[in-house]
């Protein structure tokens, strides 16, 4: 039976309670309650609204729309005044009771105005001029007061202080901060770092900061003229902003008799005290004793109680570490954990260069960090957050913790431009990147999902895994589908090969249908799936031809217009008069609209449309060079010995030899190969999955993991050999061994990596592992099983295998009937 | 869609495969899916133009063979913030491919 599930507060925990329930398929009838008369708007970007670099509608998570699209009854600007555990129903200000068989409490907090005279009208809350920064309304206001006001005091140096600070600077000309304690931030900063902080956002920003300012008193009559503080000092100004603090909306909850402490005290499950089905989640609950007023948490706990509520048993939220990092203006902060020694063998590492306002502290007990604090540069934050997070063992070399010494520095991400662009194939921005992250999406391969970011040529990977982290304050969700092969199937390679052998799976649908749970198939882990077939089954596999890409399913490069590209085999970038000519009758004959040389020493015909192919392939009469797939590729050669006068191997020869063997096998990714005849390397063999170079003394060294592509990798050297056979043996064996171990399009280039060279020199050179003689007799089998596909078009394999799929020549026009 | 125009044999398109069809000035890709059944929809791919049938499809969506951006076959609409593609109604009748209601 469908159960009601009534929500208190429609702020950023209550909404991503909701959502995270809904992502369940959790059975339940939701109503949800919010005093403020909006969708679920990102509070977060509340500061960025101020600075006018947010629009309005720019910050909404889910508007109306998304509300009614999911059957949720949402009561906007209505307040919960009583609940009634008893009798299990909710009143509201409207007078009306709603009954729930579960209720959700996410009333979030309030902004704490500390004791001072006149800051309340009797009539209006706030005295005219005086503001809080808590609300979409609140900032409203304070935009809309300050656009004719010209001086703004900030009442509060904490974080949000400094941030209502910097966005009233876009209103205003005069901000003061006047801030009770004696340095800035001093929640999450020693005195120094606060003091360091100060320096910049005077400096820098141009902001005043007045510490140990207690203000007494809102001057002025009807509208603010100015603050007094304790010491007697006036102070003029027109705009008052107080980010003194907040404090948890609970009054209403303990006055229904529920358990409230500092805040609605709740269990692990997020349970309120005592009670079996009503739960508290967000900036109001009370959980071992800490309240928590920075979103990461509360992520945690909507999925906590998302999964308890939805039937998941054994689900526990432990608690946050809490860390932030933030940029006021150019003013990198970030600070974590403890702010200052406990104990006399707390190891304490202080780095300080005041003329450029860098301040550097990190406090590590027993090989663990626990505290943090920077200023002025971020750059090592989220390394320092994963140290801080994860406990993880530091490094010996203590500087590097806060330097990054020698190496590539990579650039600040705080630095980067929200439109700078991060994805050059899809053109996807940082900004793009950190809204969908704001949105609430943390994983990098959701993110990729949703822009598509980093799925053109991939290198920009490493760079949207940073970004991710980055915009996530450390690190980026937990992502399990991170170590899948494919994303449709829950399974790590070796898991999943285990599995397909103990099956003995031999179709893509068929590992779907086994080792999906509900059995769904997923298109875009169809060709993965096959290579993985066709490499562990070789000639049993099962060809379902729709497992298959375009590119396999007709032998050809698929192009921008829908036509195809045509590269004929060309072994070595050796090639004949006789060849030529052909090459060049055919493709006179079919008016090919381009003939171009490749990268990879071929020659390529392009434009050629769907149903001419085969008939060119048997004008061609020359073997598939394989161009299309995700396969071995091509040896580039130089010209070696034979000819050139440095050549000390027959560079040539060998690379026959070699794409002779190897021709068409397939693999995770595609398989790019050389063999240059000295170290001159005319033929980028250090660029090279396999690179082979001739060196003086008949010997020849072979490299792998090299790129040369979007991916610029020298190789690694996996040894020196004395002869070409052993090279092709070695090849094959290494060939194989990615085959069998690299993920889906991984190439060689993050494979080696990964791997380590010294490892995979273990495995393929010496043999520690024992499976040399296997990974050749599998490499073996498969160059046995090759066939050249060009063969394969006398008869389509399928019906309408060669049909064009574009408007480009008539189709099967059929009758149209009334 | 009143009008009713059989495009030919079910077994004219591979099991998990699709085909193009020209009805009238438009151009249809109808795929037919794993569990059997058949869903047809604007062979032209919204993005830039890409050969639709040419994709490859599960039981809920098909991806543009060009750019990889993927569209659910039963509503039209994109999962990747790309304009709709049109769906039609489409059935087998006596082993024949029969489009419209
Ligand atoms: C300007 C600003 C900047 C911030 N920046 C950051 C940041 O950079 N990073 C970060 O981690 N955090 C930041 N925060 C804090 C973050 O926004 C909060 O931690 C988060 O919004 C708390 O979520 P919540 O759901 O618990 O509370 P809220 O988002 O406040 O939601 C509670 C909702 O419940 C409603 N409500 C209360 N009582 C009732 C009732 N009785 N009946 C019906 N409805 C009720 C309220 O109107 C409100 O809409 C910022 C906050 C502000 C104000
Ligand atoms: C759909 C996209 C692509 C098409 C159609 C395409 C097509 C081709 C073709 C036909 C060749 C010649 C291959 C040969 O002779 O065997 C080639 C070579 C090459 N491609 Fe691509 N390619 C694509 C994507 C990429 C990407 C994403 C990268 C980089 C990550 C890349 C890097 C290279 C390199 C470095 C070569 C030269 C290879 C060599 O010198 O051996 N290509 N490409
Ligand atoms: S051929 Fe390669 S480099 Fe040129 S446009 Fe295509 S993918 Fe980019
Ligand atoms: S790599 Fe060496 S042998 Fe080969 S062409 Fe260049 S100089 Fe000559
Ligand atoms: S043309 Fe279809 S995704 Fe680009």
């Amino acid at each position: 039976m469908t159960q009601k599930l009534v929500v208190i507060g429609n702020g950023m925990a209550g909404a991503r309670t909701v959502e995270e329930i809904l992502a369940r398929n959790g059975d339940y009838s939701v109503t949800m309650f919010g005093d403020e008369p909006y969708g679920n708007y990102n509070r977060i970007m509340l500061s960025n609204l101020l600075a006018g670099v947010e629009t309005e509608e720019g910050i909404f998570l889910n508007d109306l729309g998304w509300y009614r699209d999911n059957g949720i009854t949402l009561n906007a600007g209505v307040k919960i005044e009583r609940i009634d555990a008893e009798a299990k129903v909710v009143h509201d200000s409207n007078g009306v009771a709603t009954p729930y068989d579960k209720l959700i409490i996410a009333t979030g907090s309030y902004s704490w105005t500390p004791p001072m005279k006149n800051v309340h009208n009797p009539k209006r809350g706030y005295h005219q001029g005086v503001f809080a920064f808590r609300t979409l309304d609140d900032t409203r206001g304070m935009i809309r007061y300050a656009r004719d006001h010209e001086r703004a005091v900030v009442i509060g140096g904490g974080l949000l202080g400094l941030e209502a600070a910097r966005g009233l600077q876009n209103h205003v000309s005069q901000v003061t901060l006047l801030h009770a304690m004696g340095h800035l931030m001093d929640r999450q900063l020693d005195p120094k770092a606060g003091q360091m902080l100060q320096a910049s956002v005077e400096g820098k920003l141009g902001i005043r900061v007045i510490t140990n300012a207690m203000t007494t008193e809102i001057l002025g009559k009807d509208r603010v003229t100015g603050v007094k503080l304790a010491d007697g000092t006036v102070i003029d100004c027109d705009v008052v902003v107080i980010a003194a603090g907040i404090r948890p909306n609970t009054e209403m909850v303990a006055n229904s008799g529920l358990p409230v402490e500092r805040g609605i005290v709740v269990d692990d499950q997020m349970r309120v005290e005592g009670q079996t089905d009503i739960y508290s989640v967000g900036e109001c609950a009370q959980h071992r004793g800490s309240l928590y007023g920075l979103v990461a948490p509360l992520w945690d706990q909507a999925k906590v109680l998302a999964d308890h509520i939805t039937g998941t048993t054994g689900v526990a939220y432990t608690g946050s570490k809490l860390h932030t990092k933030l940029k006021v203006a150019g003013i990198d902060v970030a600070s974590m954990g403890l702010i200052a020694p406990e104990h006399d063998e707390d190891e304490v590492i202080v780095y300080n260069e005041p003329k450029k306002g860098i301040y550097k502290q990190l406090i590590i007990r027993e090989d663990v960090l626990v505290g943090a604090t920077l200023v002025g540069d971020n750059s090592k934050a989220a390394s320092l957050i994963q140290h801080f997070d994860r406990g993880t063992a530091l490094p010996e070399e203590r500087s590097s913790l806060i330097f990054d010494i020698g190496g590539a520095v990579e650039e600040s991400l705080d630095e980067m431009a929200d439109d700078a662009q991060v994805c050059n194939c899809n053109g996807v921005s940082k900004g793009a990147i950190c809204g969908v992250v704001a949105g609430g999406c943390g994983t990098v391969s959701g993110v990729m999902d949703k822009t598509r970011a980093g799925k053109g040529c991939g290198t920009c990977k490493p760079l949207v895994q940073r970004i991710v982290e980055w915009a996530n304050g450390g690190a980026a969700e937990e992502d399990p589908a991170a170590s899948w092969y494919v994303p449709g199937v829950p399974m790590p390679k070796p898991e999943l090969m285990a599995a397909i052998r103990k099956y003995q799976l031999k179709s893509v649908s068929s590992v779907f249908d086994k080792l999906v749970p509900g059995g769904e198939h997923d298109a875009k882990s169809k060709m993965g799936l096959a290579s993985l077939l066709k490499m562990m089954w070789a000639d049993e596999y099962v060809d379902e031809r729709d497992a298959r890409f375009i590119n396999d399913r007709v032998h050809a490069n698929i192009q921008r217009d829908g036509t195809f590209s045509v590269v004929p085999q060309m072994k070595g970038g050796v090639t004949t008069p006789a060849q030529l000519r052909k090459i060049a009758e055919v493709a006179e004959k079919y008016g090919v609209p381009m003939v171009k040389l490749t990268g990879g020493q071929r020659i390529d015909l392009l434009g050629v449309p769907k149903e001419q192919l085969p008939a060119m392939w048997a004008d061609l009469d020359m073997p598939s060079g394989y161009a299309y797939a995700k396969s071995f590729r091509t040896v580039k050669t130089c010209v070696g010995s034979d000819f050139c006068r440095f050549g000390v191997g027959d560079s040539t020869a060998l690379g026959i030899a070699i794409e002779e063997r190897f021709q068409g096998l397939e693999g995770p990714g595609k398989m790019k190969l050389a063999v240059t005849g000295c170290p001159r390397n005319c033929a980028e063999a250090y660029v090279k999955d396999l690179g082979v170079v001739a060196i003086d003394g008949g010997k020849w060294e072979i490299y792998v993991g090299g790129a040369a592509g979007a991916h610029i990798r020298k190789g690694d050297l996996l040894t020196t050999v004395d002869s070409a056979e052993e090279v092709i043996r070695l090849t094959g064996r290494f060939l194989q061994y990615y085959r069998e171990n690299a993920n889906w399009l991984e190439r060689t280039y993050s494979f080696v990596p990964r791997v380590g060279i010294d490892r995979i020199r273990e495995i393929v050179i010496d043999d520690v592992d024992g499976i040399a003689a296997a990974l050749d007799a599998a490499v073996e089998e498969a160059v046995q099983a090759y066939k050249d596909p060009w063969k394969e078009r006398a008869e389509p394999v399928t019906p309408g295998q060669f049909r064009t799929s574009l408007p480009l020549t008539v189709l099967p026009q059929v009758p149209v009937r009334s | 869609m009143k009008t009713l125009t059989t495009l030919g044999p079910l077994s004219d398109i591979p099991l998990g495969e699709g085909r193009t069809y020209a009805v009238g000035d438009d151009m249809i890709a109808i795929f037919r899916l794993r569990d059997g059944s058949l869903r047809a929809v604007s062979a032209v791919c919204p993005h830039k133009g890409g050969p639709l049938a040419d994709g490859q499809i599960d039981n809920s969506v098909v991806v543009c063979p060009l750019h990889l951006f993927s569209w659910d076959l039963s509503t039209g609409c994109s999962q990747s913030g790309q304009p709709p593609i049109n769906v039609y109604p489409v059935r087998v009748d006596d082993g024949q491919i029969v489009l419209g209601e």
